[in-house]
């Protein structure tokens, strides 16, 4: 065979692309991959995305489409996951709240059905389907170095008004829900401000840049810390319980005091 | 020891020569009163409200009642560089750095909650027992007033310390005023010195809250107490109590140590909460900014119930020209409530109408014995339940997993259905109860000892009540409803305010047509004469059978 031949061979130009095709995808790969990780990460992450293909067709699809473009017949409805981003993935599914035990208003946190490293393989095939925000690195969600007090301002004009003043959620319409913040890790609050999980609205770094997150996160944790300098907090949820108090505890001691100095001495 | 005694008679003997003390306390220390539990229900009352003296003169000498806007720099760790006004800030460093001052604080705030749960259920016992009627009518009165001004009191002492919760309540009490029609705007710039929020209603609600509030109660306070002292306290019915006597101890010394011991107790079950349950967190809640909310936000529980009614109006405006009528907040946060405070009010005046009565009641009603009115004051508790629950509803809803939209329509449709049906369960329940009384006192009661007559038959054994129980049932008074007024005298003239006495006869009819008549004296004894636990023929059957007739027939 001539080389000549070799290149009038039909399917030379078939190989031809392929073999482009190849280099330059691995190429890039090797050139991201740089970036984020180590070179064998490189094989690895091909094969995380199609194991996390896999997860996604069996566990997701159902919902959100074969190619996770979304689902909104009427009968069934899940929205389109192309450009969520990894960290959507991480929030929704180590939360518990993906997959969706029976359809609701909201999905409500539970534990989660996936092992750490199944989010990472669907996290890393979902954000394949296109560009999105990415899982944060811990030294982005990291508040030791947050300003706690302008925390605090900036969760009583971001968050109080759905998430309560004391993080201790809130009712929203139709049972919707702004959920409690007493078990959010930082990685969490950090996702969810990001992404903006069901009813939340979202906080770009455009609005609103990592310090300030951090410094929002630094308060939750305080409010998590679960310090209450006046003793037994009623689960901070405000005069609704104080009033429950005093008319069972509080009215309850001093009926019982009233009625035994009213009784007759026998 | 002489030498003391004898200075001392001296100093009282000096005194009486220019006061009369001796002949006052000699003319009221012995003074009876009658021995219940549900009499010390208004004293709760009065000791929260000395405790809310007491401890809110601590609490004056540090707050400054100022919006002036400073950057905190105190020992809270959360809030230390955020723009703040003074008050907020004072309430902090009371809070955090006066000593004892988070105690007192929320003795001040628990002693306040205590007060209005208190005047509350103190107004049932009145309302329940018919202790409000003639020569009280005034006295309820004034205890109706005092009810409402503690409910703006105790709404100006959330307000005060300028947090994001209270600054909340305030902007909506902004709202109501602006709704009033015509005047509203004009009438809250008047309030607050010109737009909401400004810088003048933390002073202006301060001068109202520790000055003159505190004052006309304190005035208003005198006048119940001597009113009580005057028309000498009502009391349950029973054996050896009519209406011109009083069955009890004397005030020195009986009551004296009870009451000035329940003082102390009160104190201090009101003490050990605060010491050891938090109230109003103002840290968590952060200084009031017009632009900042917080989910759940809620007024004390006394103001609940205002806020449930607001909380379940429909959007409804009326737009006349370029004016709006916001029948939405100017209904539930203006009529409604001046419509409940007429009716409570004037509730006793009502009654006395309806029924006629115009004698001196000093024994009290058991409940039972007046459906209707206990009818109403149930209704009264459903309705205010219903209003309360909406009032937490976003509460409610985000604790019990449930839709804030159907709490709002439970109450929309509750509103008007559940207190008409409490009202006629109240009413059947009565009429049950006042028949078993009749039942109890002309066959007795019903002893659990059953017999076996020689022919096998069971019977069980009624044996008759006691005296005490008797004069308890015996002392309702049996009033006949009024009777339909004739359309015209004997001379055939129109009888003048037709259409007024057949609504109140209709209404006395519907407060007395079902009563169940008490047993005559000739009944009881007719009763009586036949109250053998067993009937002649079975007392035959067993002397026959040779068997034991049980000792106790009569």
């Amino acid at each position: 065979m001539t080389s000549t031949s070799l290149r009038r061979h039909k399917a030379t130009g078939t190989l031809v692309v392929l073999g482009a095709l190849l280099a330059t995808g691995v190429g890039y790969a090797a050139v991201t991959s740089v970036a984020e990780a180590s070179a064998p990460a490189t094989a690895a992450s091909a094969t995380l995305v199609e194991e996390g293909r896999q997860l996604y067709l069996e566990g997701c699809a159902t919902c959100h489409g074969l190619g996770a473009q979304g689902i909104n017949d009427g009968s069934s409805y899940g929205p389109s996951l192309i450009g969520v981003g990894a960290a959507a993935v991480d929030f929704q599914v180590a939360t518990g709240r993906m997959p969706l035990a029976a359809p609701a208003n909201q999905a409500p946190r539970k534990p989660p059905v996936y092992t750490p490293e199944q989010i990472e393989a669907l996290a890393a095939y979902v954000a394949s389907l296109g560009p999105g925000p990415a899982i944060p690195t811990e030294d982005q969600y990291d508040s030791s170095d947050a300003d706690l007090a302008e925390g605090g301002e900036l969760f009583r004009t971001n968050c109080a008004q759905c998430h309560n003043a004391a993080g201790k959620g809130g009712a929203l319409s139709e049972g919707r829900y702004a959920p409690t913040l007493m078990n959010a890790t930082p990685k969490e609050i950090y996702e969810a401000m990001l992404t903006g999980p069901q009813n939340m609205p979202n906080f770009p770094d455009s609005t609103m840049p990592e310090e300030q997150k951090q410094a929002i996160i630094a308060f939750v944790e305080h409010l998590q810390s679960g310090d209450s300098p006046g003793g037994f907090a009623l689960g901070s949820l405000g005069p609704v319980t104080e009033g429950v108090f005093i008319w069972t505890a509080g009215l309850g001691l001093l009926l019982a005091a009233a009625v035994w100095i009213g009784a007759k001495v026998r | 020891m002489s030498i003391i005694v004898n200075e001392a008679g001296k100093a009282i003997s000096r005194a009486d020569q220019r006061m009369p003390i001796s002949s006052l306390l000699k003319a009221n220390m012995r003074k009876i009163f009658p021995d219940h539990w549900s009499f010390m229900l208004g004293e709760i009352a009065l000791y929260s409200f000395i405790i809310l003296m007491l401890t809110g003169v601590y609490l004056t000498v540090w707050f400054k009642p100022s919006m002036a806007e400073i950057i905190y720099a105190g020992s809270y760790e959360p809030l230390v560089g955020i723009h703040m006004s003074e008050a907020y800030a004072s309430t902090l460093d009371i809070s955090f750095e006066v000593r004892g001052g988070l105690l007192i604080r929320q003795i001040h705030h628990w002693a306040a909650l205590f007060f209005m749960a208190a005047m509350i259920v103190h107004m049932f016992r009145i309302f329940f027992t018919g202790a409000f009627r003639k020569p009280r009518e005034l006295n309820w009165v004034i205890g109706a007033s005092m009810f409402l001004i503690v409910l703006l009191e105790g709404f100006a002492g959330y307000s005060l310390p300028d947090d994001l919760l209270s600054g909340v309540g305030v902007r909506i009490v902004a709202g109501i005023v602006e709704a009033i029609p015509v005047v509203g705007t004009y009438l809250m710039f008047f309030i607050f010195g010109g737009e909401f929020p400004g810088n003048d209603f933390i002073s202006r609600l301060y001068t109202f809250h520790v000055l003159l509030m505190p004052g006309i109660l304190l005035a208003l306070i005198g006048i119940h107490l001597v009113l009580i002292f005057y028309h000498k306290h009502t009391q349950y019915p029973g054996a050896g109590r009519t209406n011109t006597n009083v069955v009890g101890y004397p005030l020195f010394p009986v009551y004296v140590a009870k009451a000035g011991g329940f003082f102390f107790v009160v104190f201090g079950v009101t003490t050990l909460i605060a010491a050891l349950v938090t109230i109003n967190p103002v840290w968590n809640y952060g200084p009031y900014v017009p632009d900042q909310v917080t989910a759940g936000s809620q007024p004390d529980w006394y103001i609940g119930f205002l806020d449930g009614m607001l909380r379940a109006m429909p959007n409804w405006e009326t737009v006349i020209g370029s004016y709006t009528i916001s029948w939405n907040i100017f209904l539930p946060g203006v009529v409604m409530p001046g419509i409940l405070t007429f009716a409570l009010i004037l509730y006793p005046f009502i009654e006395g109408w309806i029924t006629g009565d115009e004698r001196e009641h000093h024994i009290l009603d058991r409940p039972r014995n007046r459906p209707v009115r206990t009818g109403i004051g149930a209704a009264v508790i459903a309705f205010y339940g219903i209003l309360v629950i909406n009032g937490a509803n976003d509460v409610i809803a985000i604790t019990f997993n449930l839709s804030i939209n159907q709490l709002i329509w439970f109450t929309r449709i509750g509103i008007f259905v559940v207190p008409p049906l409490v009202f006629w369960a109240t009413h059947r329940f009565c009429i049950g109860l006042q028949r078993r009384d009749r039942e109890k006192l002309l066959h007795g009661y019903e002893s659990g000892e059953v017999l076996r007559l020689p022919h096998g038959e069971f019977i069980e054994i009624h044996k008759p009540i006691s005296d005490e129980e008797k004069a308890v049932i015996l002392a309702k008074e049996a009033i006949a409803p009024l009777p339909a007024p004739p359309e015209t005298d004997e001379n055939g003239v129109a009888t003048p305010g037709l259409r007024g006495k057949r609504l109140r006869a209709r209404l006395s009819r519907l407060y007395f047509g079902d009563d169940v008549a008490t047993p005559t004296p000739a009944e009881i004894a007719e009763a009586e004469h036949h109250a053998h636990e067993l009937h002649d023929h079975e007392v035959a059957e067993l002397e026959s059978a040779g068997k034991d007739v049980p000792a106790n027939l009569p």
